[in-house]
């Protein structure tokens, strides 16, 4: 019986240790180094080339900055929008399990098939929404090429797979939190709005908070909505690299260019922004923590 | 409208110590002082059915992209109704962009990925509720940390020895890596906390049951809506898994998604046919929603919950 626990976790860390961990590794060590698709026999000592390579190129600091705005804007709306649904689905509703289903179906669709429909329904000429922008008397916007267009587009993507998913988690938050808090609430006075502001809010700061951590992380690799967005050009994130994310830029670098090493700095560099991101997020717990 | 209503807080309650089976989708009325309970009002439901024609048009305007041709969808206004090209459009994706080899390679790889994980993760997650041994916490706090980890980390140094083991476009270069996860480890481990009594392991160890006994004939039976639950969720994430699948595989054995990114890159230029792929390869789960939707409401709300 005494070595049976670490028998039943054993797969778990074999297969962390075998796929996860000592590739990390490695791509520390590739990035160290001169590494080419084409000649993958031929490996030698790059010592820090490859980070400084990507400090003095435009196109690193580019999809930073790509990465940066569309998390941001698939984010915020998202899980605001997310917030306000969870509200509605938490009254009593007639068939609340279909509404809730129908809000999750957009999981379901896989990052490619639902990219693949709304490139067409963001179409320059023929598109759906082109079509309908016509109605109010905007002109046909190239969604593709523009530099805000195009972002935007990418993150509506996002935000329609996501939006019903995070509201299910706030549900189930919702749903934890105590009814006295919102009886002794409208003995006071609080009107609906004012329950929802002071204690709706504060009762899911926590769950607000780990959805903010998922969302960034999601947001730092996001990858498969820009490349199949872009069509040939995808993983440029178009011809004016509009929309080339961290993810993206990786990708290219490695596998359409050819240079692995470069890549494999990228994948660092990624990391080490999650890292950054993950203490601020300690900090800032804490700090919620220390003023409740 | 008034100032007392309340919104419902009664599921958590009864979830707690119950075998929640996958079940969240009942509420039981909550009588307030007043007897009044916080039913949604007409304004409620205009929102929600707006929110619910978004969040199905798309899927809907696939289907009618799918049965319409090539040249129809190039013109404006675009169609709002279906045509009669469904099945031209779905032979030719089958055929042309490999989603009929795809579609299999998928089943089989979300299949083993599912049984694997499940079963994996049982066992560690049952290992972190009720067994003591040391380091456990330590461990389980690894285990979570490792969800922070991008999958881009590892894809150069995988690719690489995928190449050098000759196994470039094999489907196991895309089944092993995803064989055990953190997050089912966890989620078992939540679920099996409250769901399987400890006295029941211990008297089952009084009796004499060896571990893998123990494992089989109480775990297993304790844990067995959880495990539902996570299969699902795992079947979804596998179908959809993306980037190191266009990584490891090409068009020659493709999964569903690389056959779909192929379709988005050019490899089948006609749009009524990308949209047919696209239709294809998302049907299989739109099915299991429907079968299984409110077991996956409920497993992804109680993951949330303690998670």
């Amino acid at each position: 019986m005494k070595a049976s626990p670490y028998a039943f976790i054993s797969p778990f860390f074999i297969f962390f240790g075998a796929f996860s961990l000592v590739p990390l590794l490695y791509t520390a060590w590739y990035s160290l180094h001169n590494v080419q698709l084409s000649d993958l026999d031929n490996q030698t000592w790059a010592g820090l080339d490859n980070y400084q390579n990507l400090l003095s190129s435009d196109f690193f600091w580019n999809s930073l900055w790509v990465t940066l705005v569309i998390g941001v804007i698939s984010t915020v709306p998202q899980l605001i929008m997310a917030i306000g649904l969870a509200h509605l689905l938490n009254y009593k509703l007639r068939g609340s399990t279909v509404w809730r289903v129908v809000m999750l179906t957009p999981y379901a669709t896989s990052v490619a098939a639902a990219t693949l429909v709304f490139v067409l329904l963001y179409s320059w000429d023929g598109g759906m929404i082109n079509w309908l922008l016509d109605f109010v008397g905007v002109d046909p916007i190239n969604w593709r090429e523009s530099d805000w267009g195009s972002k935007f587009a990418v993150s509506t993507i996002v935000i329609w797979r996501w939006t019903g998913y995070n509201a299910l988690i706030y549900l189930a938050a919702m749903q934890a939190i105590p009814a006295d808090l919102y009886e002794s609430a409208s003995l006071d006075g609080a009107n609906r709005w004012q329950q929802f502001r002071h204690v709706t809010v504060p009762q899911l700061r926590p769950t607000i908070l780990f959805t903010v951590v998922v969302s960034t992380i999601g947001a730092t690799q996001l990858f498969g909505e820009p490349l199949l967005f872009g069509g040939v050009s995808g993983s440029k994130g178009g011809s004016g690299h509009d929309y080339q994310t961290l993810g993206l830029y990786m990708y290219d670098q490695g596998w359409v260019i050819g240079n692995l090493g470069k890549a494999s700095a990228i994948a660092w560099s990624m990391f080490l922004i999650l890292l950054l991101i993950a203490v601020i997020n300690l900090l800032v717990s804490r700090r919620l923590r220390k003023s409740q | 409208m008034t100032t007392s209503e309340v919104p419902l807080t009664q599921e958590k309650e009864q979830e707690k110590g119950a075998k929640a089976k996958g079940d969240r989708g009942f509420r039981r009325p909550r009588m307030l002082g007043a007897g009044k309970q916080l039913h949604a009002g007409p304004v409620t439901y205009v929102v929600l059915t707006v929110f619910a024609l978004v969040s199905l048009a798309p899927l809907v305007w696939t289907a009618i992209a799918a049965s319409r041709t090539d040249q129809r969808l190039a013109q404006t206004p675009p169609p709002l109704w279906f045509g009669g090209n469904l099945f031209n459009n779905l032979e030719r994706a089958w055929e042309e962009a490999s989603l009929g080899t795809a579609m299999f390679n998928t089943t089989l790889v979300a299949t083993t990925i599912t049984v694997g994980t499940v079963l994996f993760s049982t066992l560690a997650g049952f290992a972190f509720a009720k067994l003591r041994f040391k380091f456990s916490s330590a461990l389980l706090l690894l285990t979570i940390g490792t969800m922070m980890i991008p999958p881009q980390l590892a894809i150069v140094p995988l690719y690489l020895w995928m190449a050098d083991l000759g196994w470039s476009n094999q489907l196991q270069t895309v089944i092993l890596p995803t064989l055990c996860t953190a997050f089912g480890t966890f989620f078992m481990r939540q679920y099996l906390v409250q769901a399987l009594p400890t006295e029941l392991i211990e008297a089952a160890r009084v009796d004499g049951a060896s571990s893998l006994r123990i494992v089989w004939h109480v775990v297993f039976p304790a844990a067995r809506p959880a495990m539902a639950v996570l299969g699902l969720l795992t079947f979804v994430f596998a179908w959809n898994d993306f980037l190191w699948p266009i990584i490891a595989l090409n068009q020659d054995n493709p999964t569903v998604q690389v056959a779909l990114n192929a379709l988005g890159t050019g490899y089948v230029p006609d749009q009524s046919v990308i949209m047919a792929g696209a239709l294809l390869g998302t049907l299989p789960l739109l099915i299991a929603f429907l079968l299984f939707g409110k077991q996956i409401v409920g497993g992804i709300m109680q993951g949330a919950i303690k998670g």
